[in-house]
């Protein structure tokens, strides 16, 4: 895999997204309303379909198991902590014990 | 406002000049000379802010870049460079992520690009606040924009009328000290990647992040379905070719997101 040139790539793109509005401000008018509200929804969105296959899909097929169990831990301690390290730390030894049980 | 008079004070006597009774209630607490903003006044200010508990927050996401560098099978190098490169946390996990699952070029960087395209709602609402800055500057404090420089600045900016050398200070000395802690534990997490025993289900932090990263995102309904849609629909296209089901079903997420709150107001 090219694996420097996927870098180079996702580091420009995102260079130019940080660097949009600020660099043409003035210059154009600003973001419209309705791409903004839309943009709002990006990390909900995204997130969650990072997750969700992570934790309830196995080869390629829907399956309840222990990662299932062990991202519901996580899932419950974020909402109680909103602590990254906590969370890390309780859905990995949430799977770590299911697995050994 | 503590701290005010000391400040004003030390002004006075470096420009040897008479100070107003009433100081201008705008006035920085740790405006570096100019040149200088990228030195060690930076990192002060910064900690003069209180970003500590952020901090503490992106070092556990960090080692796990590095070591998921290493898990999916590239080089420590990569990892550290990444880092440097994008600099920006859940897009290089996704990548990697997926970068491990053998997807295509495309589908990595359209991907990790979509994660990044909210970052276009930081530059908007920073535009304005930074308008008088140089464009070397602006593009400087663009690289550095996260979701942690941008929550932390624009609630001082929203607060506050300073100047924007002030304001630069502010920003760059959070963003900055942000950037080093990601950096240092990236390349931490890259190089120790190597020795973590095979057996421990590291594979299982990447969507940990997420979970901690996505919990506090979904803040009303309208997150709420765009999250379960988003969710649901990358469940069910899981088998689908070049990993695409993950853009596919953000997209979906995103659009019921907009239908959602627009049906509410």
């Amino acid at each position: 895999m090219r694996v420097w040139s996927l870098f180079l790539v996702i580091a420009t793109g995102t260079f130019l997204l940080r660097f949009s509005v600020i660099a043409l401000w003035g210059k154009i008018g600003t973001v419209p309303d309705s791409i903004e509200r839309g943009l709002r929804f990006i990390p909900p969105a995204v997130l969650s379909a990072l997750v969700l296959p992570a934790i309830v899909t196995s080869g390629g097929h829907f399956e309840i198991g222990p990662p299932a169990a062990a991202g519901l831990v996580a899932i419950l301690v974020a909402r109680k902590t909103r602590n990254v390290f906590l969370t890390i730390v309780a859905g990995m030894a949430a799977l770590w014990i299911i697995q050994a049980m | 406002m503590r701290g005010e008079p000391v400040q004003t004070r030390s002004l006075a006597n470096r420009d040897g000049k008479q100070v107003s009774t009433q100081p201008e209630p705008a006035r920085p607490r740790c405006l570096p000379r100019p040149g200088t903003i990228l030195g060690p006044t930076a990192l002060y200010c910064s900690k003069d802010h209180a970003t500590w508990p952020i901090l503490l927050g992106i070092v556990p996401f960090g080692l796990i870049a590095g070591i998921s560098a290493v898990s999916v099978g590239l080089t420590p190098l990569h990892g550290v460079g990444m880092s440097i490169l994008v600099f920006a946390g859940a897009s290089q996990l996704a990548a990697l992520q997926l970068i491990g699952r053998n997807a295509p070029f495309l589908v990595v960087a359209a991907t990790a690009l979509i994660i990044n395209a909210r970052l276009v709602m930081y530059s908007a609402s920073l535009a304005p606040h930074f308008e008088e800055a140089s464009t070397g500057r602006n593009a400087l404090l663009s690289y550095l924009l996260t979701d942690q420089a941008y929550a932390f600045s624009i609630r001082r900016f929203a607060q506050r009328d300073e100047t924007v050398r002030a304001r630069l200070s502010y920003y760059l000395g959070a963003a900055i000290t942000l950037w080093a802690t990601w950096q240092i534990s990236t390349a931490v997490g890259a190089f120790l990647g190597a020795s973590i025993p095979d057996a421990w289900p590291l594979d299982f932090a990447i969507p940990l992040v997420f979970i901690a990263l996505l919990v506090p995102a979904v803040g009303n309904r309208a997150d709420a379905a765009a999250a379960g849609v988003a969710g649901a629909l990358a469940v069910l296209f899981v088998g689908l070719p070049y990993n695409l089901g993950l853009p596919l079903a953000a997209a979906t997420g995103i659009v019921v997101g907009i239908i959602v709150e627009r049906n509410r107001s």
